[in-house]
């Protein structure tokens, strides 16, 4: 068998036969070896530089780090609004052994309640094992003295501090400050049309109403970052880059405390609201809306029966009423009308007219009455305004016509929103032929001039329009913006706020501005003057006007609760007035809601609000 | 010129002594130096993961020595003998078989588990060898029948457990043989039109889902990137950003930040190709050609036809594993789980393969005790 096989074996031929299939075998080799080199050529060196990029890709992370919002405070430096550091407690999961316990023996040391647990425990279900997660956040100076103290027996449970948005006075600058809140769909939208999106990446709040919201550009700062390298589970390896946050401007308001807890004091139980500005920049002293509410439960997000109880009080704590709140002005206007009247030539300083306690228009037999019962007699321009006679404003109004009037009141500011530095500002209404066709599809009646002559019917201003329109009499025509902030400040810069003056009311006999400014001088000094009897015994010169209200709280304004009407139909007091009587400082207009005239009420507000800016020297730096 | 030859002839010629292949043995040796080099940075500079891997290496190498004290005269009568167990065993894993992630493929010895389809890495292309050297060359159409049904056989087994990839190449491995014998180009060309058209028989009855997903997955990482398609992305994206010259020892971010998977096991080249980047990968290639080349060599260099046969297969099953492994890594070709032979951590396929390489080195270094006999 084995001879038979080997005697039959070709051994060359079966060689070269194997051979010739080594030679092939290592051609296939050597090619397949090829295309390997081939491929890897084509992955290292073409496609080198798109490779680079995705694997940086893969390992760099940009972590953002937020910046510290700028602070507030008031004209001398006191904080208004502040970060004050808040602790939480935390666990880093791969850190802890046996979590259950640790949860267990945390909650012998401190209060945490099945909710927080389980909140808890489903964060770290869902987050990576290496991040920190709050079990129980905002805690108080006791817990985070026991939790310290404790803290070597729990390895993994750290006690961080982060900052969080603090209002110190509480209740007393809400309605110029506003708060910050949590970020919402709406406020991402809206950086997002701004092109501000990418700033906030680290940001969990942002100001949501009045100075807070006006300056988030520059309260907020700019976002920094780290620039860290990951693996596979996005677990940091190390730093490659920072780029630290800057922290936003603070910002220095001209308010001042005392004069704004003054008008808090002197507004007391009322509804109503305070402004006082300097005439000559519009920096805004006082800017008081009473009842307030103290914005510190905003912050962290307000619980909804404290939510509820704010929006269904029927004292409307939320409006802002130094701006949003819409009162017909009543007789504070009858300076603004007196300089029209002058200025048209349709009196004359010593024009005289009778007064018998009732104004009738011609084939009319419907009698318009003076506050007065049998009225003021002979009234000249001077005595219209201090004693704040009706009938002399009937006349000079049907005399002025509608159009005239509120082309001119216009020019004041009335109708306008002022352009303070808050969003929340009501431009009331300053009415015309026109708006009462668009309104009421009505023309523009006679009748509709006289109640309007003396601020009343469809006439309406917020206090900040007041006091703007009293600055403009002062300023003899030159407008301000009312500004709250004063400053913004850097580390390395800072800048004034002062947008400057404008002309608004042009005059074409210079003279009439002292006459109208000496009306309102007589309304504080002339023994029969509405305010002269707030004003006895001042140590100072201050003009003013008075005014009465006849209506119900804010005009025009429906969503008043209905129930709580009958006790508001009490007379709105007003009051707008500057001091010193020449070369003023400050003005201010004030707005009590249902209390009493604005001579006994409005007046003698003012009084307390000049005594203290006096007695303080609030503004005398300036 | 002639004294330089003689100098490593007499030193091959002490080394043959101990039945050992100077050439091909330091080719293995240079190797597996680098392969620790890389596993070192891919294991994440672990030392005890080191440790392991020397220990295995050394049990390797002395497989790998005392196989080649065997004649391939002994060898060739065990064939037989080792691919009957063989198959008893695949058979024995079917039935008992220990279950390891998702299959079937252990069997418990009571002190070890063991992976029969390693003996048939070995015995399937030596017992094809004992068939087709016991009939001249080239083999007869009957012949290879009954080779292909050798390699059927167990491929089928190992391919229920399921392990398509090693059923696979333990196929190709018997083919090799047949290839090698002289097998004629038109049965060739013949089978492996009747290859392409089994596929989609293979596709659609044979494959199991996840195996369907690899080669849809081959076809398009992209698809699914952070699926299954995950893998190879991370992998081409270590490779190419690697560059000419690499990221440097350790330093490579794609492995060292783990976005690589398996990256000290089936995918290790790819951590060579991002630390020392086309360098790396051309001075590997070449030691791997310089082995293959060796063991081509050797068996040509042969003295019987079975000798022969089994030192080509094993070599060229061996540039398989090559080509498949560095192939899937980089795109050319399926995840199918083969590991980097020689440099990829692990245990059994290592000794199986320097048990392979102990064959090389009997064929290589008994012949001439034979002609002198």
């Amino acid at each position: 068998m084995l001879k038979k096989r080997v005697a039959m074996q070709d051994i060359a031929a079966e060689t070269r036969l194997f051979n010739s299939r080594a030679v092939v075998a290592m051609l296939v080799v050597c090619g397949l070896f090829s295309v390997i080199l081939l491929n890897m050529y084509n992955l290292q060196v073409r496609s080198h530089q798109d490779y680079q990029i995705r694997s940086e890709g893969n390992r760099i992370k940009v972590l953002p780090l937020a910046p510290n919002r700028g602070l507030i405070s008031d004209r001398n430096g006191i904080l208004l609004a502040e970060n004050r550091p808040v602790f939480s407690l935390e666990l880093v999961p791969e850190q802890i052994d046996d979590i259950e316990t640790t949860l267990r023996r945390l909650a012998q040391l401190i209060a945490i309640s099945a909710e927080q647990q389980q909140d808890f425990l489903q964060q770290v279900r869902q987050q990576r094992r290496f991040n920190s997660i709050a079990l129980k956040e905002r805690l108080d100076e006791q817990e985070v003295a026991v939790i310290s103290v404790n803290l070597h027996r729990f390895p993994g449970v750290t006690v961080e501090a982060r900052l969080s948005r603090h209002y110190p006075f509480g209740d007393l600058f809400t309605h110029a400050l506003g708060y910050i809140g949590k970020i919402n769909t709406d406020d991402l939208r809206r950086l997002d049309e701004q092109g501000r999106l990418a700033n906030y990446a680290a940001s969990r709040e942002i100001g949501k109403l009045g100075l807070e919201r006006y300056y988030e550009e520059q309260l907020h700062g700019t976002m920094g970052f780290q620039e860290v390298e990951v693996n596979n589970r996005g677990r940091v390896i190390r730093v490659l880059r920072s780029v630290p946050a800057r922290s936003g401007k603070n910002i220095r308001l001209s308010l001042d405390v005392g004069l704004q807890l003054t008008a808090q004091q002197t507004l007391n139980q009322s509804r109503g609201a305070i402004v006082a500005m300097d005439p000559r920049d519009g920096a805004v002293l006082a800017f008081y809306s009473n009842p307030s509410y103290d914005p510190n439960l905003f912050v962290h997000g307000i619980s909804s029966s404290n939510y509820n109880a704010l929006l269904h009080s029927p004292d409307r704590p939320l409006i802002n009423r130094a701006t949003q709140g819409i009162y017909p002005p009543a007789s504070t206007i009858k300076p603004h009308l007196a300089l029209l009247g002058l200025e048209t030539d349709t009196v004359q300083p010593d024009t005289k007219v009778w007064d018998p306690g009732y104004f009738t228009l011609p084939n009319s037999d419907h009698r318009f009455r003076d506050w007065k019962r049998g009225g003021h007699g002979w009234v000249d321009v001077y005595s219209a305004v201090a004693e704040s006679c009706d009938i002399y404003f009937y006349d000079l109004g049907i005399k002025l016509g509608i159009d005239r009037i509120s082309d001119y009141m216009r020019q004041f500011g009335f109708g306008e929103r002022t352009g303070i530095d808050i969003h929340e500002e009501a431009s009331a209404n300053m009415p015309s032929r026109g708006w009462k066709r668009a309104r009421f599809n009505q023309p523009w009646y006679p009748g509709d001039t006289v109640p309007l002559s003396i601020g009343q019917s469809f006439w309406t201003a917020t206090p900040v329009q007041l006091a703007l329109s009293t600055a403009v009499i002062v300023n003899k025509g030159m407008m301000p913006t009312p500004h709250m902030a004063a400053e913004l400040s850097s580390a390395d810069s800072s800048e004034l706020v002062d947008p400057g003056l404008r002309p608004a009311v042009n005059v074409i006999d210079e003279k009439n501005w002292e006459v109208v400014a000496d009306t309102m001088v007589r309304t504080v000094a002339t023994l029969k003057g509405t305010a002269h009897p707030a004003f006895k015994k001042a140590l100072y010169s201050s003009a003013g006007k008075t005014g009465t209200a006849q209506v119900v709280a804010i005009a025009q304004d429906a969503k008043y609760n209905a129930d709580a009407l009958a006790e508001q139909h009490r007379d709105n007091a007003m009051y707008i007035g500057y001091a010193p009587a020449d070369n003023p400082t400050v003005v201010f207009a004030i707005a009590v809601e249902n209390t009493g005239g604005g001579g006994s009420v409005g007046a003698p507000i003012g009084r307390q609000l000049l005594d203290y800016y006096f007695s303080a020297g609030v503004n005398s730096n300036e | 010129m002639s004294s330089t030859m003689v100098d490593p002839a007499q030193r091959s010629g002490k080394f043959a002594a101990f039945h050992i292949d100077l050439p091909l043995l330091l080719g293995l040796l240079a190797l597996l130096a680098f392969g620790l080099v890389i596993l070192y940075s891919a294991t994440g500079q672990s030392e005890t993961m080191m440790k392991a891997q020397v220990i295995r290496l050394g049990i390797a190498l002395a497989v790998m020595v005392g196989v080649a004290q065997l004649s391939p005269q002994t060898i060739r009568r065990w064939a037989v003998a080792l691919f009957s167990v063989g198959l008893l065993m695949l058979v024995a894993v079917l039935l008992f078989g220990y279950v390891g992630k998702g299959a079937q493929r252990w069997l418990d010895l009571g002190f070890m588990k063991f992976q029969p389809s390693e003996i048939m890495k070995l015995a399937v292309p030596m017992a094809v060898a004992w068939f087709i050297a016991s009939h001249n060359l080239p083999p007869r159409v009957w012949h290879l029948f009954i080779g292909f049904l050798m390699c059927a056989i167990p491929t089928l087994l190992i391919a229920k457990q399921p392990d398509l990839g090693t059923s696979l190449l333990i196929a190709m491995s018997g083919v090799f043989v047949l290839f090698m014998a002289g097998m004629s180009w038109r049965l060739i060309s013949f089978i492996a039109v009747l290859v392409s058209a089994f596929a989609p028989v293979m596709w659609y009855f044979l494959m199991h889902d996840y195996q369907r997903q690899r080669v849809l997955t081959f076809l398009n990482p992209e698809t699914d990137p952070l699926g299954s398609g995950y893998h190879i992305i991370q992998s081409k994206i270590a490779i190419g950003s690697g560059g000419v010259d690499g990221k440097g020892w350790l330093q490579g971010t794609q492995s060292q930040l783990e976005f690589l998977p398996e990256r000290h096991t089936d995918f290790i080249f790819s951590v060579l190709s991002e630390e020392f980047g086309l360098i790396g990968v051309i001075l590997l290639l070449a030691i791997y050609l310089f082995i293959i080349g060796r063991g081509l060599i050797i068996a040509s260099k042969a003295q019987d036809n079975f000798s022969k046969l089994v030192a080509a297969s094993f070599t060229l099953t061996f540039f398989v594993y090559v080509f498949v492994n560095i192939g899937m890594v980089s795109g050319l070709l399926p995840v199918v789980g083969v590991p980097l032979p020689l440099v990829s951590y692990g245990g059994t396929s290592m000794v199986t393969l320097m048990a392979a390489f102990g064959v090389l080195m009997s064929v290589s270094t008994h012949k001439r005790m034979l002609a002198n006999v």
